[in-house]
Formats: structure tokens, C-alpha cells, sequence
């Protein structure tokens, strides 16, 4: 079966980036397809690679990226509701003449068709929400 | 644009402007009808408060929520429903919104949410 | 037939009561997050006029971390395979948050 995750909910502010995580694990283990997980709104801030949470707690972006890598996903961040909260790949930083640019390098910048698009190839489309 | 197709039920369940829901709720709106889908709105809750008229919100530097709304007509979305019960509570009727949606008691919301392919909250 | 997960507790906003509205009969109703506190033995009124063929669970690892004990028995724990396998049974999911 064909799954999309979307994600809205901030990192540590709320429960639901982890949440998504452990259900994404589970969807891989079962031998479903990830087709795409979306991060929408205060979700953006899941995207950035400079969280650098204390050692003995979950480093979000650090773990959707190995499990990126295991299972070659797609994780995009909605490029209109990451510039503006300060989520910003080399193209956008130059774009906007910012010093620096902070997206996790197995993480994109697209827009929301990319999140329509989820919605139509997938079988099951789940929300984790704030 | 993909040949598939999957029909789309949009909740709103925000007020306006306190929160980004109500916009991002709308830019979702959008690009599923630039992809061609069949799509649905549905206010619940708070979200009826969206459909109130005179939004004037230039002095708190945002983006007047109701003429983007009044986009969706130039942009074929009609499937538009509120929910009864939220209006009631509000002390509001469909008469008193400024976007024309048909009013719906919770069987009919059921019946809603179960004959789309896709639901996106927000 | 629907999946719905909550994820609010029944004072936290009015998920609760829009997702309740939102059942059809053999839907399914899965709490997680602060959601699993809807299974108090409290609130469990709210659970006795569900559609026929409703059927209830819980996210047990957010049961355990909240130290949730004697929660309503219409609800089944389940781990996140399980919600997975949910997923996949009923034909789409819907989150009310």
C-alpha cells in the first residue's frame, strides 16, 4: 500500500513530529510504500539542521534524515511556509541575500502541489496535526 | 496533471487570523483545483467564524481572509458546507455569512467525510 | 469506513466532540497523544450512543507514559503496527487535532 504522511505540528512543541516518525518506521517495516511525507506550516521547522537538541533527547531532523537514507524518502518541506518562518535551503538564502541557509540536506524545498500530488498517488494519506 | 483521480474534503475548524490555519487551509484549496480534483469544504467548529464578512485586517498586517475566500468562486469551488450546530452555537445562520454553503446537520457530515477519497484538516 | 485519531483531550478543544459527529457505522476511533485521556473512566459517557459497529483503540505507548491505569474497557490498546495495520483496513484515515 501506497502512504503520504503530512506533518503541521512543530518539533518539540508538539508531540507530532515524534509520533509521525514511529508510523513511518512501522509503514517501512511492514514493507509498504512511503511515497512522500509532507511537512506543512510550524512543521517546516522539522526540516532544519540546526536543532541541536540536549544528548539524551530525540533529535528529530537527524532521525527523518537516516530514515531518509535507509529507505531513500522523499521529505519536502512546503517552501512558502518554510521561508517565512526561517527554514531556507542554499537557493532561497541566496534568493533572499540571507548569510546562511539551514535545511537538512535530505530534506527539499517544493511547493504544495507536491502535497496534492501525494494525495493522488497514495492509497492512505495521514495527517499528524497540532 | 495526473489522469487519477481522488476527491478531496478540505475541515476547517479555526478562526481566522489568530492562527495560519485558515490560509493554509485555503492554499491547499487552491492548488487541489489547479490539479483538478473534485473538491469539498467543510467549516466546523470555529471555522465558521471564516465565513463572517467585513474582514478589514490591514491594521494587524495580514492578508484580508474573505476576498481570498470570494476566490474560490472564480476558481469553480461550490461543494461548500458549514456545519449547523457551529452556526447555532455562534449565534450565526448561513444568512449571516458572507460566502454562499449549504448548512449541514452531523449525519450529513458523516455522510461527507465518508464519500471523499482524501481528508485534510487543518 | 473510516479511521479517526484524536489527538486532544476532551477538555483541550472541540475534537472530541467534531470527530464523534464525524463517525459512521464500522468506523474506527484510535486516541493518541494527549487524545488517550478521552478514556477515563470519566468520560465514558461520551462513548455509549457511538454508530453501530465503532470500533474504539488506543495508542498504549501513550497510555504508558502518561501512567494511565483503569482506562474505559471499550477502548483496546494497540502498538504503532497496529495503527498501521488500521491504516490499511479501513479505507482512509482522517486526524481531528
Amino acid at each position: 500500500m501506497i502512504f503520504s504522511l503530512v506533518i503541521t505540528g512543530a518539533p518539540y512543541s508538539t508531540q507530532c513530529a515524534d509520533t509521525a516518525l514511529r508510523f513511518a518506521r512501522s509503514v517501512l517495516q511492514q514493507g509498504h510504500t512511503l511515497h512522500r511525507v509532507f511537512f506543512y506550516a510550524d512543521g517546516v521547522h522539522s526540516g532544519s539542521a540546526l536543532a541541536a537538541p540536549p544528548q539524551d533527547e530525540f533529535n528529530i531532523p537527524q532521525a527523518w534524515a537516516e530514515l531518509a537514507h535507509e529507505h531513500q524518502l522523499d521529505l519536502v518541506v512546503c517552501i512558502a511556509a518554510a521561508v517565512r518562518r526561517g527554514v531556507l535551503d542554499s537557493n532561497e538564502a541566496r534568493r533572499y541575500e540571507k548569510d546562511g541557509h539551514n535545511l537538512a540536506s535530505d530534506f527539499t524545498l517544493s511547493g504544495l502541489g507536491q502535497l496534492v500530488e501525494a494525495g493522488i498517488v497514495s492509497d492512505r494519506v495521514v495527517t499528524f496535526g497540532a | 496533471m495526473s489522469e487519477q483521480k481522488k476527491s478531496f474534503l478540505i475541515i476547517n475548524r479555526c478562526a481566522p487570523y489568530g492562527s495560519s490555519n485558515a490560509r493554509d487551509a485555503l492554499d491547499v484549496a487552491l492548488t487541489v483545483s489547479v490539479f483538478e480534483q473534485p473538491l469539498s469544504l467543510l467549516f466546523l467548529d470555529d471555522g465558521v467564524l471564516q465565513l463572517l464578512p467585513d474582514h478589514n485586517p490591514a491594521d494587524i498586517a495580514q492578508k484580508n481572509l474573505s476576498a481570498n475566500l470570494a476566490m474560490l468562486e472564480m476558481y469553480d469551488i461550490d461543494q461548500i458546507f458549514v456545519c449547523e450546530k457551529a452556526l447555532q452555537q455562534r449565534g450565526l445562520t448561513s444568512e449571516s455569512l458572507g460566502l454562499k454553503a449549504r448548512t449541514l446537520n452531523a449525519t450529513e457530515i458523516a455522510d461527507l467525510v465518508r464519500k471523499h477519497d482524501q481528508v485534510l484538516s487543518f | 469506513m473510516t479511521l479517526h485519531t484524536l489527538n486532544k483531550t476532551p477538555h483541550e478543544s472541540n475534537a472530541l466532540q467534531d470527530c464523534l459527529a464525524a463517525l459512521s457505522d464500522d468506523d474506527a476511533l484510535l486516541l493518541i497523544e494527549n487524545g488517550v485521556y478521552c478514556a477515563m473512566p470519566a468520560h465514558a459517557e461520551l462513548f455509549t450512543r457511538l454508530p453501530g459497529g465503532v470500533q474504539c483503540y488506543l495508542l498504549q505507548a501513550d497510555v504508558q507514559a502518561r501512567g494511565l491505569n483503569d482506562l474505559n474497557p471499550e477502548f483496546r490498546g494497540i502498538d504503532y503496527d497496529d495503527f498501521v495495520t488500521l491504516s490499511c483496513r479501513y479505507e482512509k484515515v482522517v486526524s481531528w487535532f
